[in-house]
This record gives structure tokens, C-alpha cells and sequence, in this order.
């Protein structure tokens, strides 16, 4: 009994399928399928234009091969770039317009939707598969200016906004999955955080792809208007299939003058089996653009899901005394890779970046952190700190320290700190003694080796990702 | 409380105890004297269940084949080893720690697991007694922490779970005489009717302050001498190679 019950705790609490009708795109990557998405999401002519000039684009770049986690070639003809229940096909106006089976989806989830059981203190935008199926305290922040919509909506309703950003931070001809998804872009959050306005509440995204055989193409863009603050944070999960799944998503943020965006994730997107076998490829793009003088992005990233993870948040810090900080936990359990970092580019004057990166890796996972730090001829008095810690659990799992610095200003002050540690089992002994069992000794010892990046997280989610990085790790040792 | 009959345990082949015996009933103190290499650590590891050594014979517990259970049940069921070299978890809080420790045996007990406050106020309590400084209990568990700290939040650990068999296993060792003092009255503070303590020391230093029912001197993985509290001072006098020429 006692056995039975351990077997169970370890599944993928997520990884349940819901049965919807839904309506799909046709199968493959054309103009048509283009076309397709554009046309049923209501676009003006000019996004469809941009997602054009993306797709001509594609056709001449080529799939990035460097990373260190390799995987089997992706047919993009065999894959449908659009995937709606549909419910929805008709936008519901309000929640009790939603599918009852959606509703009930995200209740599984732990996201309550109904106007009773929100979560406090949290507005939430629910994007299942394509769409976005509703989002929740919506008056309450209109009433303060601030946009909270599905980017699908932005689109038509503050194209100027829209026009003005997308693409701004990482533009259609960056990289070859950057691209794929500035020409698929199916849904994601749009927020917009008017001036001097202090966000009075969490936003936060919860994404869930259920259809199989889908790609999940996210766009997401936040702008802090000057003197602004938001904090925004994002979760994944899916079910679990034999097949691997590709979710490409693009997330630009902009910050003016003296704003703030913290953007915080815990992924958890369903990571293979116990083999390797299925599992999300989780292949990324985000990047924050620190506008504005004195501006300010924050990234936080937990990382415990997905086969692949493959993203490196970035910083691009333009204005005068930006700021821009890296917090991220990577866990790597079983047959798991992930190849994550961040970016910091200073350009501006007196600016200043923090990357703290915590990578575990238990099983036969392998984890990679990889982050470049670079400081152009302008940028005089950049100050950078980084520090990347390595806990490896077990001797078939591997963790590796990639820093790439370029440095072209003589009065930058760069430090990079690395350490390398292992679960001892003189450790997990004392942990014992003390009336621990095995989980709760790594939960323990792997939460306090992650602590400074958990401390990052807004408090409401805190708890959930301590949790969540024990669960990650069952099984994983004895 | 605690019965060991004929245990046999070796290391890679090598036979470290031998055809031990020892029954320790409950409310004693027993105190295990012995040269470097004897067994002593050994014994202690053994009972607290730690991994990497071949066993034989029996050891009861309380009625039960202590040896079967695994090492977080051993604890949860009262038997505490304070380290002869305690650990250090770098990024584990040290109250942290010792909460998460209280709790799990208060759940396993089926008590009420104990909130924040009221643990602080606890471990504010037991640690003024012992002199321990609040400041480190808010420090990583024992990164940094002195030879003396590290001995005395291993005792601070114990006077807070409240275990019916304490083993300490050199606890003496690194202690200047006014830790050993504090130490010791820690110790003492803890004796009753249901508490037993097998405490494991080179020297008889310690034994002036917890005065022990028996001490045994273990030589070569077996007890050869068994006698009163001045059979330490015996060994004090004559070394143990004396003491166990006389048998």
C-alpha cells in the first residue's frame, strides 16, 4: 500500500489529457496555415503582412546546432500550428460563457477561474493550446489603465501599442525558432502598465497545452510605461504523451525610464517519462529590453519541467543606470537536459547586472548553464556579478559551466563565481538521523541550496515552487 | 531499552567489532572508553543505522530488531546520535533544520507539529541554557561554525527532540573546559528515569561532569572491562593498555 502510493506521488500530477473538441489548422507549415491563424483570430492586414515577412524569413535561416542537449530533427510539416477547443471559437464574453470543461481543467490545475475562488491578490490569463480562454480581473485593472489581455486582443484593440513594441526587443529576423514563432504566433499575454502607475496586483499567465501533435507558439509582451511597476508570473503544464511536444515562445519586455518588470516562471511542463520517452521541447526566446534610464528587469525562472530547456532570458540594459538580474533554478531528473543561461548586454552608462544561477541534476540528466556578459566601448562603470552553482546528485548525471564575457570598456568590473557540489551521503545521513527520510533530506538540502533564487519569487508562489522542487527530485537518490 | 547480542560488524573485510555484548536498561548512563581504532565511532554508527558496514547479531530495542528499521526511523522512535564530526549543509537554515527535524518526529509521534512561533520560543529557551548565541541559529547549519558551536548545537539538537537513547560519540572532543562544562550540564539536565545515554569518549576528563552507572572499555571491537565510574580513573591512571593487561 505504502509502495503503491510512493509510485503514485511520483507521476506527473499534470498530466492528465482533457477531451475537447477542438478546431485545428491544417496540418504543416505554408502561407495558407498563416492565412489560417490570422484570419481567425480577426487580424488587421498589417499583423498578417508581419507574419508574412517572419515566414519568408524562415525559408533562409536554418535550426541553431550549438546547444549541448541534441535532439531528433523536427518535422515541421507534420505538425499543427493551431489548435482551439471549440467552445471558444467565439470569444466568451464572460466566465460563465466558458466551457465548463475548461473551467474544470484549470480547477485541476490549481487555478481557479470562477469569480469566487480567485486567487487573491492574482489576475490570471488562462492560454490553453491557441487561446487564451479567459482572464480575470479585468475591470478592476482597467479601472487603474492598465492593459491585461490576451495579445490576440491587443492586437486588434491597441494596435498602435502593438505596432510600437512586438518585435521591437527581438525582432522577426533574429533566430530560426524566434522567427517560426513571429510568423505562427498563436496566442499569449499583452500587458501594458500605463505611467506611474505602481501594478496593484500579480499578473500571471498559465499556460497548458493539451492537443497532441501540437506545437504551443506563445507571444507574450509587457511594457512598463515610465515610472511603472509590474510583477508577472507564468506557469506551464502538460499531459503526458509519448511523443515530444514543441513549445517556442517568444517574450519580449520593455522598461522606460525608471520602471520595473519583474517576470518570474515555474515551468513545469511535462518532462518525459522515467526513459527519456516524450516530454516538451522547450524552446524559448525571452528578452527584456531596460529602455529607460534607471530602468529595471528582474527575471526568475524555475525550471523543473520540459525533456529539453533551451533559453536564456536576457537583458538588453540601454538606459543610464539600468538594471538587470538573472535568478534561475534548473532541475534535471532522469533522462532530462536543459541548456539555460541569460544574456546581459550592457550599453548604457553606470549599469548594472546580477545573475545567480542554480542548476541540480539527479538520474542521467544533463544540465548546462550557459550565459554570455557583454560590455560594449560605451558602457563605462557596467558592473556585473555572477555566481553558478552546480549540484550534481548521484554519478551518471553531468552539469556544465559555460560563461562567455566580452568586455570592451576598461572600467567595468566583472566577477564570476562557480562552485560544484554533491549531495554527500554523510549529508543525507545526518538528515536521517535527525528522523528526515530520504525526499524530505533532499527537499531540504536542495531548497536551501536554491533559497536565493526562491526568495525571488512573488510570496504567493514561493510556497508551490519549494514544493514543486522536492517533487522534481523524488526518487532521485537510495 | 537497548539490547546488543553478539554483534559482529566489519568494514571491506575488516572486522571492527567483535562478539559485542551490551544491555543498557532504561534511565542509565553508560560511558564506552576505548583507544583510537577500538570500534567506538563503529558502535555508534551501527545503531544509528548508517550504511556501509557488513552486521551480524542482534540488537533490540525496546523490544523491537533495531536493525531492520531504516535510519529516519530509529531516530523518530528516540535514538539520537550526536556526531563526533557533525555535518555541514551549506544553505540549509539552521533553525530551518531543526524544525523540519522536531516535526518529523512530532508527526510521527501523531503530536501536533509545532508552528514558527512557538519553535522559536523553544529553541530560544534550550539555547540560552546552553549559551548558544541566537545569531548562529540563523546561520547556514554548521558552515562556519566553530569546533565548540558545532558540539554544542549538536547537544542543543538533542535536549529539543528529547530522545529516550542519546549517544554521544565524542562529544568532548574539541571543547575547551567551559564548553565542556555547558555541555555537560546540557547533559545532566536531560538524565531521568527513561532516558538512557551511551556516551563515547577517549578521556575520563568528561566523566568528571556526567557520571556515568558503567563504563566499558573497549579494546579491539570488544568490551574487556566492565566497571563502576572509577574504572575511568583507573584508565586515566594506567592506559588502557594497563587496564586491559589486568584482565
Amino acid at each position: 500500500m505504502k509502495q503503491q502510493e510512493l509510485e503514485n506521488s511520483k507521476e506527473y500530477k499534470y498530466g492528465f489529457t482533457t477531451d475537447i473538441e477542438s478546431i485545428r489548422a491544417p496540418k504543416g507549415l505554408n502561407e495558407d496555415v498563416i492565412k489560417f491563424i490570422s484570419n481567425i483570430k480577426q487580424e488587421p492586414k498589417w499583423m498578417l503582412d508581419w507574419r508574412l515577412k517572419a515566414y519568408s524569413r524562415l525559408k533562409n535561416l536554418k535550426e541553431p546546432n550549438w546547444q549541448k542537449p541534441k535532439y531528433p530533427k523536427i518535422n515541421y510539416q507534420d505538425l499543427y500550428y493551431y489548435s482551439a477547443p471549440k467552445s471558444s471559437s467565439n470569444k466568451p464574453k464572460s466566465l460563465s460563457e466558458v466551457d465548463p470543461k475548461l473551467i474544470e481543467t484549470y480547477k485541476k490545475l490549481g487555478i481557479p477561474l470562477q469569480e469566487q475562488k480567485r486567487l487573491s491578490g492574482v489576475a490570471v490569463d488562462a492560454v490553453f493550446d491557441s487561446v487564451s480562454v479567459a482572464t480575470t480581473f479585468k475591470e478592476e485593472l482597467t479601472k487603474k489603465g492598465i492593459i491585461f489581455c490576451p495579445i490576440s486582443e491587443a492586437i486588434r484593440k491597441h494596435p498602435e501599442l502593438v505596432k510600437k513594441y512586438l518585435g521591437s526587443v527581438i525582432p522577426i529576423t533574429d533566430h530560426y525558432f524566434a522567427t517560426l514563432n513571429s510568423a505562427v504566433f498563436t496566442d499569449g499575454s499583452f500587458v501594458y502598465i500605463p505611467e506611474g502607475v505602481r501594478c496593484p496586483m500579480e499578473l500571471s499567465t498559465y499556460f497548458r497545452i493539451n492537443a497532441s501533435e501540437t506545437g504551443q507558439f506563445e507571444r507574450t509582451l509587457i511594457i512598463a510605461d515610465k515610472d511603472s511597476y509590474v510583477s508577472y508570473l507564468e506557469g506551464c503544464t502538460a499531459p503526458m504523451r509519448d511523443e515530444n511536444q514543441l513549445h517556442a515562445a517568444n517574450v519580449e519586455l520593455v522598461a522606460l525610464d525608471n520602471a520595473e518588470i519583474k517576470y518570474s516562471t515555474v515551468q513545469n511542463w511535462y518532462p518525459g517519462d522515467k526513459d527519456g520517452k516524450g516530454g516538451i521541447y522547450n524552446f524559448v526566446t525571452k528578452r527584456g529590453a531596460c529602455r529607460g534610464k534607471n530602468s529595471k528587469i528582474s527575471w526568475t525562472q524555475v525550471e523543473t519541467g520540459s525533456a529539453i530547456t533551451w533559453k536564456y532570458p536576457s537583458c538588453i540594459l540601454q538606459g543610464d543606470n539600468s538594471v538587470g538580474e538573472f535568478y534561475s533554478i534548473a532541475i534535471t531528473n532522469n533522462h532530462q537536459k536543459a541548456d539555460t543561461g541569460t544574456k546581459m548586454i550592457h550599453l548604457g552608462k553606470n549599469t548594472k547586472s546580477k545573475i545567480i544561477s542554480k542548476g541540480i541534476s539527479a538520474g542521467f540528466a544533463d544540465n548546462t548553464y550557459r550565459g554570455l556578459v557583454k560590455v560594449s566601448s560605451n558602457a563605462t562603470n557596467a558592473r556585473n556579478y555572477t555566481q553558478c552553482d552546480s549540484l550534481l546528485m548521484g554519478n551518471k548525471c553531468g552539469a556544465h559551466t559555460i560563461p562567455y564575457i566580452e568586455n570592451k570598456n576598461s572600467t567595468a568590473n566583472i566577477e564570476h563565481e562557480a562552485t560544484t557540489s554533491k549531495i554527500s551521503d554523510e549529508q543525507l545521513f545526518y538528515c536521517n538521523q535527525r528522523g528526515l527520510n530520504q525526499e524530505e533530506a533532499v527537499s531540504l538540502i536542495v531548497n536551501g541550496f536554491c533559497k536565493e533564487v526562491l526568495q525571488q519569487l512573488p510570496m504567493e508562489f514561493a510556497v508551490e515552487a519549494q514544493k514543486l522542487v522536492g517533487i522534481s527530485l523524488e526518487g532521485s537518490v537510495g | 531499552m537497548l539490547d546488543i547480542k553478539n554483534l559482529n560488524a566489519s568494514i571491506d573485510g575488516k572486522k571492527i567489532l567483535q562478539n559485542f555484548n551490551l544491555k543498557i536498561n532504561k534511565g542509565e548512563v553508560h560511558a564506552i572508553m576505548g583507544p583510537n581504532g577500538s570500534g567506538k565511532s563503529t558502535l555508534a554508527n551501527v545503531l544509528a543505522g548508517r550504511k556501509g558496514y557488513e552486521i551480524e547479531g542482534k540488537v533490540l530495542y525496546e523490544d523491537e530488531n533495531l536493525l531492520e528499521l531504516p535510519i529516519e526511523e530509529r531516530a523518530q522512535k528516540g535514538i539520537f546520535l550526536a556526531f563526533q564530526y557533525p555535518i555541514e549543509i551549506p544553505g540549509v537554515n539552521t533553525n530551518n533544520f531543526l524544525k523540519t527535524s522536531l516535526n518529523a518526529t512530532l508527526k510521527f509521534k501523531g503530536l501536533k507539529e509545532l508552528d514558527s512561533l512557538d519553535f522559536l520560543k523553544l529553541v530560544k529557551e534550550k539555547s540560552k541554557n546552553l549559551k548558544i548565541e541566537e545569531k548562529i541559529l540563523s546561520r547556514q547549519l554548521n558552515v562556519g561554525f566553530s569546533g565548540g558551536e558545532k558540539k554544542k548545537n549538536e547537544i542543543l539538537q538533542m535536549t529539543i527532540l528529547e530522545p529516550k537513547l542519546a549517544i554521544l560519540d565524542e562529544t568532548d572532543s574539541g571543547l575547551d573546559i567551559d564548553a565542556l562544562k555547558i555541555v555537560s550540564e546540557g547533559v545532566n539536565s536531560l538524565r531521568n528515569n527513561g532516558r538512557s545515554f551511551l556516551i563515547i569518549t577517549h578521556y575520563q576528563r568528561l566523566l568528571d561532569y556526567i557520571k556515568p552507572d558503567f563504563v566499558h572499555v573497549l579494546v579491539n571491537g570488544k568490551i574487556v572491562k566492565t566497571g563502576s565510574s572509577d574504572l575511568a580513573l583507573e584508565l586515566e591512571k594506567d592506559g588502557y593498555e594497563g587496564v586491559s593487561a589486568i584482565k
